[in-house]
């Protein structure tokens, strides 16, 4: 039973926060950059749940995933609220083109 | 057999994030990031957190999924050279692309080589194949109950924040 390294999660989460990143910075979409931050949040699950094997007595890395998955549900019903508001007020979800500010 | 389900399973999910990486169509990038929530659920069971898969599955899937594929839909922008063959198509810059792959890629190499340099010494028994339903729940109740309050205020105040941001179009008025 569990005979796979520790290095070896640690290494899919590496990968899968690195692709997170790049899907955060090239989509010009505010849900595709939404879908980057998301898949970065389960990548730091995995690390967080790979160092709790090693702690059977009191799963503090469970736990601390466990507030995680709330705090990312709380943020997407956010961002998704805001998003519908700028989609209604600008007409557009390219990030690029919310640029009031800078004109 | 153990090692042969993780290696597929992370497979599987790198697989399906790079395709919503190089995917032009947002709708099918989210039915990937599905695949790869899926993937990300088995790697937890097989790290021994069955507690936490299902909740994965449940909370992700079944509400953010679904969340989200309501907000790509909501924000059709129908315009001039869209056609049948390309629904939902985001176009990406060439110097974006460049700078998201360049940083992508160092950040990999720069996390790879710090796990592949570090030695990590674990003192503690790996974890039994009992389940952890009743030390998640005896510790949330007793050592963590603070910060699950805490939770509880935080979701309640985003629903009600939710709530209003989206129902309340036109402030103005």
């Amino acid at each position: 039973m569990n005979t796979i390294p520790l290095e070896h999660y640690l290494l899919v989460a590496a990968a899968l926060f690195s692709i997170g990143l790049a899907i955060a910075i090239t989509k010009r979409h505010f849900i595709g950059m939404l879908l980057g931050i998301e898949l970065m949040l389960n990548a730091v699950n995995i690390n967080l749940i790979a160092f709790s094997r090693y702690d059977p007595e009191k799963l503090s890395g469970q736990l601390f995933a466990l507030f995680v998955i709330v705090v990312a549900a709380a943020e997407v019903t956010i961002a998704l609220a805001i998003i519908m508001r700028v989609y209604g007020h600008y007409k557009t979800v390219d990030p690029d083109q919310v640029d009031d500010l800078k004109r | 057999m153990e090692a042969a389900a993780f290696y597929s399973f992370s497979i599987l999910a790198i697989i399906s994030a790079l395709f919503i990486l190089f995917s032009k169509n947002l709708i099918y990038g989210a039915f990937a990031l599905f695949l790869t929530f899926l993937g990300v659920a088995a790697l937890y069971v097989l790290a021994g957190a069955d507690f936490l898969a299902v909740t994965q599955i449940m909370v992700y899937v079944g509400g953010i999924l679904v969340l989200m594929i309501f907000g790509i839909m909501l924000t059709q922008k129908a315009s001039k050279d869209t056609t049948s063959t390309t629904p939902n198509r985001v176009e990406v810059l060439l110097s974006r692309e460049f700078w998201g792959f360049l940083t992508g890629t160092g950040f990999f190499i720069f996390l790879g080589y710090i796990i592949l340099d570090s030695q990590f010494k674990m003192t503690g028994d790996i974890i039994s194949s009992k389940s952890t339903i009743r030390t998640i729940g005896v510790e949330l109740m007793t050592s963590h109950l603070l910060p699950f309050e805490i939770a509880a205020i935080l979701l309640l105040v985003a629903l009600i924040g939710a709530a209003y941001l989206a129902l309340n179009r036109n402030p103005a008025q």
